[in-house]
């Protein structure tokens, strides 16, 4: 795609989101908003190339949006056509209020199914459509679909109000939100594909802008955009490198250094959280390019700090690692051992993790066994085969 | 908006309950009442005798239906209700987490389809 194509498309989508997330925040109805908005779309097509492009295109689309919405309203209510309804002026967009936070806040909202807070996103805010979502999630376009409206429907039937919440629900809830917004990011980065992740890093940039004063969407933001420097040195012939391992001459500079700006932006804001470390984390590795050296210590720093604030299984290995890379083998091999043997069992990056150290200190059979776990867990094809290379340089 | 919590409780919990602890459900309950009343959310609210004296009827099928016992056999049965009026889910959804039944039980929130066309 073009330059040119990628501004108009990414153009299209920005006002897409913003005129959704108006017209379906006076209702709570979204799926008769995106109705609406298709009709004034698909009217805009046939109108415009006649009439020629008006002035304000956006307040063009809201306008007709919203008497197809209030058209239907009126019938809904049984109103005689010339019952007032409130015209709106031709302003420019900008002088409608944004309501995309909100509506992020009612897609990840905890009323509905956590496994379809990062799929409405992608619906209404960027306007993708459900097939291509159920492309992303490998589940059938049919199925995909029928979630997302019964989805819509439970958002308008039981009353999700569109608003950002109070203060003491604002921290749990705007997890949720990062949290699918990173499980956007999740989706692809392995494809390292053009699409999703550019639209993971526009939410996340988006997401700080509409929330200037909380310092996590900004570290969301600078996590993805370090992983997206790494695009073309994360798979080499099909095989996935390890960002420690890889050729950081690939890694393009512009993106590293515009995430090391949003990273520092968030932390000057002195509120710490979870993406943050996580991008500090990344930061870190980033430095590779220039020192030439992975700094261990500082890595088994950082996740000493996200292990305390967000305890996950991968954070745990991920220490285990840091520590046993900027001391001993020997410290890694024991801190891992020290590893429940339950929780680890189909836990690939721990056996991984395990095997890098046995084959450190000299017990090759065992690495390879634990490689062969590894492998055995393994679901991606170009992970697969960086296990199977290590199994067979030992 | 208005929005009706069920209640969902077993039986079981209750089953060894004295006297002093009845009175003390009452006065929970009573607090919670007090509390929705005060915020003027409160609507209606009822507490049934437990399923097992349940009657069922139906006419689906085009035949007439009565049958004793609840419609669903289940641990957790339906003991009682509440109606509220509040703005939005959010609030529907703070107010079930204060109801007693959810201390111990699960509570089932609906919001009401009367108002929507």
């Amino acid at each position: 795609m073009n330059d040119a194509a990628r501004a108009a498309e990414q153009a299209a989508r920005a006002s897409y989101g913003r005129l959704l997330a108006i017209l379906a925040s006076r209702t709570a109805d979204i799926a008769a908003a995106e109705d609406a908005l298709a009709d004034a779309f698909a009217k805009a097509l046939s109108c415009w190339p006649q009439d020629g492009i008006p002035n304000r295109p956006e307040a063009w689309l809201l306008t007709t949006a919203r008497n197809r919405l209030t058209d239907h309203q009126r019938r809904a209510a049984r109103l005689a056509p010339e019952d007032d309804m409130p015209e709106i002026a031709t302003q420019p967009i900008a002088d409608f209020p944004d309501e995309r936070l909100k509506l992020m806040f009612v897609c990840a909202h905890p009323a509905i199914d956590r496994a379809l807070h990062t799929p409405l996103m992608l619906q209404t805010v960027l306007g993708i459509e459900a097939a291509e979502i159920a492309r992303c999630f490998v589940v059938s376009p049919t199925a995909m679909a029928q979630r997302l409206v019964r989805a819509k429907a439970k958002i308008k039937a039981s009353g999700i109000a569109f608003r950002v919440p109070d203060a003491p629900d604002l921290p749990g809830r705007l997890a949720a939100v990062l949290e699918a917004v990173y499980g956007v990011y999740a989706l692809d980065w392995l494809q390292g594909g053009e699409t999703l992740s550019d639209e993971a890093l526009y939410l996340a940039v988006l997401l700080s802008r509409l929330m200037p004063e909380n310092p996590e969407p900004l570290g969301l933001a600078a996590l993805i955009a370090f992983g997206q420097s790494r695009k073309t040195a994360r798979i080499v012939d099909g095989m996935l490198v390890p960002v420690s391992e890889q050729d950081t001459a690939l890694w393009d500079h512009d993106i590293i250094n515009h995430a090391a700006h949003m990273l520092t932006r968030a932390e000057a804001m002195k509120g710490i959280g979870r993406f943050q470390i996580e991008a500090a984390i990344q930061a870190v590795h980033a430095h590779r390019a220039t020192t030439g050296i992975t700094d261990w210590a500082a890595l088994a720093q950082l996740n000493e700090a996200l292990v305390r604030l967000y305890p996950t299984l991968g954070a745990l290995v991920a220490r285990a690692v840091a520590i046993g890379r900027a001391t001993t083998p020997e410290a890694g091999l024991a801190l891992l051992e020290g590893f429940d043997s339950e929780k680890i069992s189909d836990f690939q990056p721990f056996h991984a993790a395990l095997a890098h150290f046995l084959a450190q200190t000299g017990q090759t059979a065992k690495a390879r066994s634990s490689y062969e776990t590894a492998t055995k867990l393994c679901t991606e094809p170009e992970m697969r085969m960086w296990l199977l290379r290590q199994s067979a340089q030992l | 908006m208005r929005y009706t919590f069920l209640l969902y409780t077993n039986p079981a919990d209750f089953a060894d309950m004295t006297p002093e602890d009845w009175a003390k459900e009452k006065e929970v309950y009573g607090a919670y009442i007090g509390a929705l009343q005060e915020a003027g959310v409160f609507i209606d609210t009822d507490w049934l005798h437990p399923a097992d004296t349940a009657t069922t009827v139906s006419l689906a099928g085009g035949t007439e239906m009565v049958q004793d016992g609840p419609f669903a056999d289940t641990k957790e049965t339906l003991g009682g209700f509440f109606t509220v009026d509040v703005p939005d889910l959010d609030a529907a959804l703070a107010w079930a987490k204060k109801c007693p039944a959810a201390q111990y039980g699960k509570v089932e929130v609906r919001a009401s389809a009367m108002d929507s066309a």
